[in-house]
């Protein structure tokens, strides 16, 4: 199928709208996986406190909280881009400004992270 | 495009929109406020589920966000995996393993009572 890029050129132009829909991809992919390890160790919650605090452990440790700092950030990029996707979707307008709606994405994106990779890298080296 | 194909749709953006509040929140609320994740302990959880805010609101986003994660899986599945086979067994692996979890989560969001440990 793949068909070499021909008289029309390739269907994939690699700029704004591809990249925004990789990164979605990306990040939703990561968070479901993430997901499902995380609902059964919610779970162990049931179990008491030793069980659920030792499970906890693993989320406390310096190393982990940087993971977790990762996990943040693609649940606010794909909530953002979600929301991009939307305006795509249902304002009639929006495909005009396509390339700007995503560059206005990302700069919510890296204006909502600073202040969390602050505060949560002033938590991680606190407790160090 | 069937009616399947539309609800599927129409499904990814009304949960995208709730889950938008629920789990930017709930990450927020874990992982920034408050001291951030180091403080949450059996005891946090204890305490902020004797509140139905939270185990709804934890509820609601166990369902939708299990359900919008699945149904993203079956559209890359569809995109990537080319044989029918395969592509029927992994998305229904998903699908199984997402009806499990949403189980495993309802049971523990409903049925966790606090004052079953002792509050010291």
């Amino acid at each position: 199928m793949a068909k070499k890029a021909g008289e029309f050129g390739s269907l994939y132009r690699g700029r704004e709208g591809q990249w925004s829909w990789v990164l979605h991809r990306v990040t939703g992919v990561g968070i479901i996986l993430f997901l499902f390890a995380h609902v059964v160790d919610t779970a162990v919650v049931g179990w008491g406190p030793e069980a659920y605090n030792r499970v906890l452990s693993v989320y406390h440790n310096p190393f982990v909280q940087l993971l977790e700092l990762v996990l943040v950030a693609m649940v606010v990029y794909h909530a953002l881009n979600g929301v991009r996707i939307m305006l795509l979707d249902f304002w009639p307008n929006a495909p005009e400004y396509q390339a700007r709606l995503f560059y206005a994405t990302m700069a919510v994106f890296v204006g909502g992270m600073i202040p969390i990779i602050y505060i949560i890298g002033r938590n991680v080296i606190r407790e160090l | 495009m069937g009616g399947y194909e539309l609800w599927s749709w129409l499904f990814m953006r009304i949960s995208g929109v709730v889950l938008l509040f629920l789990a930017v929140g709930h990450v927020v609320i874990m992982h920034v406020l408050g001291g951030g994740v180091g403080r949450v302990d059996f005891k946090f959880v204890q305490l902020r589920w004797q509140s139905p805010f939270w185990r709804t609101w934890d509820w609601l986003m166990l369902s939708l966000a299990l359900f919008h994660g699945v149904n993203g899986l079956r559209t890359v599945i569809l995109d990537y995996v080319r044989s029918r086979g395969a592509r029927f067994t992994l998305t229904w692996f998903f699908n199984v393993v997402g009806l499990v979890l949403f189980a495993l989560g309802s049971v523990v969001v409903f049925t966790f009572n606090p004052a079953n440990f002792p509050t010291t």
